[in-house]
């Protein structure tokens, strides 16, 4: 993908200068390099891949080769401002446990996700095929994604988990989507924290 | 310099020596005085003096790292798979130094050295020098070459214990730790390996307690017991089973205590070999080092408090068959690291191969150790605009 990803932009207009930063599954380091230089934030982040791992070094960023389905044991409580699952959340497999760690690492949370709920997906879905699209380039069968979500779904989990939704934004292509989101939304950015706060 | 080495050799090389006359306060509270360092280096010190590379040795290695000696090509430095022309150490770039550690066997000033008090080796007197000692003794190497900053310092096993401890002795001396294979003190289990290697030296009817070399002696059995044990835990179990399984050297069982098993054969042979060039007083006393270092001792267990002083990036890598330093030890060391808030970048390579992982070319783990070197290099270049 050329250039920053979509959510990079909104991800950065959610950060405070100068916080500290968690990327989790932070894939080459690219957003982490974008955050240092519009936000110049402070950031460590967690992938597995090999191949990435130079590729992160290479940008600049701190990373750390860990497994996010073991969880974050090594970070301590409340040790980072922000912690970002960014299009990795579908793909991961214990999808419930990595939001409560987040928020037990972080102060705040951002997770961004491609939105089942799109109108393309449901389409795709009553003519009888698993979506395959722009956002969902693979088929069933190879996909990376197993934990498929709409808008209304992460939204009733939040509830469900003591999880505290402070902003929504709802993109496509790009620009923010606001009338009918859960179907004409892409991609979902959420920015939370725990409700017990 | 000999213009038919392998492509990315440093080529031939030879060693150089450096005095240092001023006492060196040791940690066991003795002080050592009027004692030499052996070293080699490859490549070019800027003029800046900033591109300087330490390489710090393990336990059985020394201070030739990388290259071969002219007159015995086949004398090549220990970690020259990593260190040369276009490689991930590249020495068109850096200046690399490795140093021979004091109390070594190999040239600096070690127990097989003359005691100038005594005229004879010190042998049994040899202090039981540790980590920070050889720091702070490199330290000196360092001021004799001019050199204020190193660009980094890097070390693998017993090797990265030195790199580390350079981060929290001489913080404003290390742009970099590249610390690999490491753990940040010795398990029990660790400890006791090494306390059998000892005294298989220290029984030895030949170690004469320690000074055997006055009566034309050294203690080979000890010795090769001792480089079993240790070899055992350097490999996986894995690595052990594809390499040698239950082959039988002769294809069938003889009911006899000779070599019989593939496996029996390789450690006798690499046992042998070690005790030929290895001194069994050195070897005592840098298993010794091993043990006792542990910078958390001193801040009551935190290890986090002990690197407190830290100021280096981190390159800290981890090989996931290692169970000598497994990479849970590694993780200890980012996690005090992170609760500094200093920059760190871990590795954990899915390696085969064991603690020895560390000095062989996984593509992987060298594509790291490229990236971050390249990045230090990106670094002082943007210095020096």
């Amino acid at each position: 993908m050329k250039g920053p990803r979509a959510d990079f932009a909104v991800i950065g207009g959610r950060i405070r200068p100068g916080a500290k930063v968690l990327d989790l599954g932070c894939g080459d380091g690219s957003l982490l390099r974008y955050l240092r230089e519009s936000q110049s934030v402070r950031g460590y982040g967690i992938e597995i891949d090999d191949d990435k791992i130079p590729a992160c070094v290479k940008n600049g960023v701190n990373v750390l080769q860990m497994d996010l389905e073991s969880g974050l044991s090594g970070f301590d409580p409340g040790s980072f401002d922000y912690v970002i699952l960014s299009l990795t959340l579908q793909a991961m497999k214990n999808s419930e446990r990595i939001l409560a760690e987040m928020l037990r690492v972080g102060r705040e949370g951002i997770v961004s996700f491609p939105n089942f709920g799109y109108w393309r997906n449901r389409i795709q879905l009553a003519q009888g095929r698993m979506p395959v699209n722009e956002d969902f380039p693979n088929h069933w069968y190879d996909t990376p994604n197993i934990h498929l979500c709409t808008l209304t779904d992460f939204e009733s989990f939040c509830a469900q988990h003591g999880i505290r939704i402070l902003e929504r934004i709802v993109l496509h292509g790009g620009r923010e989507v606001t009338t009918l989101p859960n179907l004409r939304g892409s991609l979902a950015v959420y920015r939370f924290g725990s409700s017990a706060i | 310099m000999d213009t038919t080495h392998p492509a990315g050799s440093v080529g031939a090389v030879s060693p150089q020596r450096a005095s240092f006359v001023e006492p060196l306060a040791l940690r066991c509270g003795r002080t050592i005085a009027d004692y030499e360092l052996v070293y080699e280096t490859y490549g070019t010190l800027n003029a800046e003096r900033s591109n300087a590379i330490l390489v710090c040795h393990a336990l059985n290695a020394a201070h030739h790292v990388a290259g071969f000696y002219a007159d015995d090509p086949q004398n090549i430095g220990w970690w020259d798979n990593i260190i040369g022309p276009g490689k991930p150490v590249d020495t068109n770039r850096f200046f690399v130094i490795g140093v021979n550690n004091l109390g070594g066997c190999f040239g600096s000033t070690g127990p097989m050295s003359i005691d100038p008090q005594t005229g004879r080796p010190y042998g049994a007197r040899f202090p039981l020098v540790t980590v920070e000692d050889w720091v702070a003794a490199q330290a000196r190497l360092a001021d004799h070459l001019g050199i204020e900053r190193f660009a980094a310092v890097m070390g693998g096993s017993l090797g990265a214990m030195q790199a580390l401890s350079w981060t929290r002795q001489f913080p404003q001396r290390v742009r970099h730790a590249m610390v690999i294979a490491c753990a940040p003190n010795l398990s029990a289990q660790n400890i006791a390996f090494n306390e059998v290697a000892r005294q298989a030296i220290l029984t030895d009817p030949d170690f004469h307690q320690g000074d055997y070399y006055a009566y034309g002696l050294t203690p080979v059995r000890g010795l090769r017991v001792a480089r079993m044990v240790g070899h055992i835990t350097y490999l996986s179990d894995d690595a052990m089973a594809s390499k040698f399984g239950r082959q039988l050297r002769n294809g069938k069982i003889g009911y006899s205590f000779d070599p019989e098993f593939q496996i029996e054969s390789y450690l006798r042979h690499q046992a042998g070999k070690f005790a030929e060039y290895f001194d069994a007083n050195t070897y005592l006393r840098i298993t010794k080092a091993l043990d006792y270092f542990d910078p958390g001792f001193d801040t009551g267990g935190d290890l986090s408090k002990a690197l407190a002083a830290a100021r280096a990036g981190f390159l800290v890598i981890s090989f996931t068959t290692d169970w000598r330093f497994a990479p849970e030890r590694s993780r200890e060391i980012v996690q005090a690291l992170l609760r500094n808030q200093l920059d760190v970048t871990y590795g954990e390579i899915d390696a085969p191969h064991g603690h020895d992982a560390f000095l062989l070319d996984d593509p992987r783990y060298h594509a790291l150790v490229r990236a971050y070197v390249d990045r230090m290099h990106a670094e002082l270049s943007d210095i020096r605009r």
